[in-house]
């Protein structure tokens, strides 16, 4: 199934990658930030796509720890490492234009500090999958499913505090000139993230199952 | 659900006996608070006086720290001799056994704050008797939240190699925001004229994620400590 669908992923995301630019170097320039508000095509499309990981993080978790497929358990840790890779670009990308909008890199209001705490608690996901050892997959199944409850705090903050930070109500006002490439881009680095996804997963089997074929071939000697 | 009751007193009564009998966790853990409330003491208060705001931020960290030791024993002593085993073997509910372990170490910690507390108030010189039964909440709810999480993940690092190093690693990221508020409602707080809807905003939130670490650990405990 996944090896049929990733060609289809890369190819569809190479789509998406070629024609961002163009769209993007198209799109009007915003009044007051010029040039810098571009960095907003690469750090909203970077979350969405980290959301996307994430969810699909909790929700592997939970049918790993209640039904037990191994599956599901493999898609878990691909998406893992989805979630932190995307979410340090939207960390990396964040800076960038706060330093132009904000004059200064971070500021620890209630937003930024959330979206560090997801990406730590990623990473200490990742920690316990290398060196956990043996039974570390369930604990990293629980660990997963408290992953995906920050979220909605994280998606609400801007809502609840005062926060420097733009709020979520301006995406879906934005005028078409600046939704389309916003929502072309949100759309290549979801397929590119589902395509790395099929791809980590795939290794993820394969590697299962040349551990099973180790200790069958132990058994017999 | 008085049975429910029944284990989880089952399990508390035989956590504080085993403690009554030689306070092992107790003492190591009250001496590793109060060591660290005198090393940010020495960093923080100059000439008598204390650095804005440190006070808050050493109370939550001495807390989060003996907590860690604290959570870190309290499974610990749950390997020997398969303890553990027979806990889970035994044919009550699973969530009751973890609650038994949670009332358990909330003691232990109860009993850790109250030293930690007045250590911090003297030292730094909180204005600690202003608004105490504000700080009761903000402390029980902070506590609350950080041991829910902590007895869940101590209790599934059980079976796992280098389960110490792991604890904190796996803890702190998750309980951060429970911690953040705690010292945010305790900065509040403590200011000479408190701003009291902020500390009812910290403790509301500290409620409300109290409420998620609870019903995720409850809900995850079966499956996560099943064979």
């Amino acid at each position: 199934m996944t090896r049929r669908l990733f060609p289809v992923l890369a190819g569809l995301s190479l789509l998406f990658f070629v024609g961002a630019p163009v769209l993007i170097v198209r799109a009007p320039y915003e009044s007051t930030m010029g040039l810098v508000q571009k960095i907003f095509y690469f750090h909203f499309a970077g979350w969405m796509a980290m959301f996307l990981a994430i969810f699909v993080l909790g929700i592997a978790s939970i049918i790993f720890l209640f039904r037990r497929i191994r599956s599901a358990d493999q898609l878990a840790v691909a998406a893992a490492e989805q979630a932190v890779i995307f979410g340090l670009i939207g960390l990396i990308t964040g800076p960038l234009w706060g330093v132009k909008a904000w004059g200064v890199w971070w500021q620890w209001d209630a937003r930024l500090t959330m979206a560090v705490i997801l990406e730590l608690i990623l990473v200490a996901y990742l920690l316990l999958r290398q060196y956990g050892g043996p039974g570390s997959d369930r604990l990293a199944a629980g660990l997963g499913i408290f992953a995906m409850a920050n979220v909605p705090f994280l998606y609400i903050s801007t809502e609840i505090w005062r926060t420097v930070h733009p709020r979520t109500s301006v995406v879906p006002t934005l005028p078409v000139d600046f939704g389309l490439p916003l929502w072309w881009s949100v759309a290549g680095f979801v397929v590119i993230c589902l395509a790395m996804l099929s791809a980590r997963r795939r290794l993820e089997e394969q590697r299962a199952t040349l551990d099973e074929l180790y200790l069958a071939l132990e058994d017999e000697a | 659900m008085t049975r429910f009751l029944q284990v989880v007193w089952l399990v508390v009564r035989k956590d504080l006996r085993v403690e009554s009998r030689n306070k092992e966790m107790l003492v190591t853990t009250l001496f590793f608070a109060v060591s660290c409330v005198m090393v940010f003491a020495f960093a923080f208060v100059r000439g008598g006086r204390a650095v804005d705001g440190a006070a808050a931020g050493v109370l939550w960290i001495a807390v989060a720290f003996a907590g860690t030791l604290a959570l870190g024993r309290a499974f610990e002593r749950e390997r020997y001799q398969d303890a553990l085993r027979g806990l889970l073997l035994a044919p009550v509910d699973r969530p009751a056994i973890y609650l038994g372990k949670l009332s358990g170490l909330l003691l232990l910690l109860a009993v850790v704050e109250l030293v930690v507390v007045l250590m911090v108030a003297l030292m730094f010189q909180a204005p600690l008797f202003e608004h105490p039964f504000r700080m009761l909440a903000l402390l029980a709810l902070g506590t609350l939240g950080f041991a829910s999480v902590g007895t869940l993940f101590s209790a599934m690092l059980v079976r796992t190699r280098s389960r110490a190093v792991l604890l904190p690693v796996l803890l702190y990221p998750v309980t951060i925001p429970v911690l953040i508020m705690g010292v945010s409602g305790t900065n509040v707080l403590w200011q000479p004229e408190p701003d009291l809807a902020m500390v009812q905003l910290w403790t509301s939130l500290l409620l409300f994620f109290d409420a998620v670490f609870l019903t995720l650990a409850l809900w995850t405990f079966e499956p996560v400590m099943t064979e």
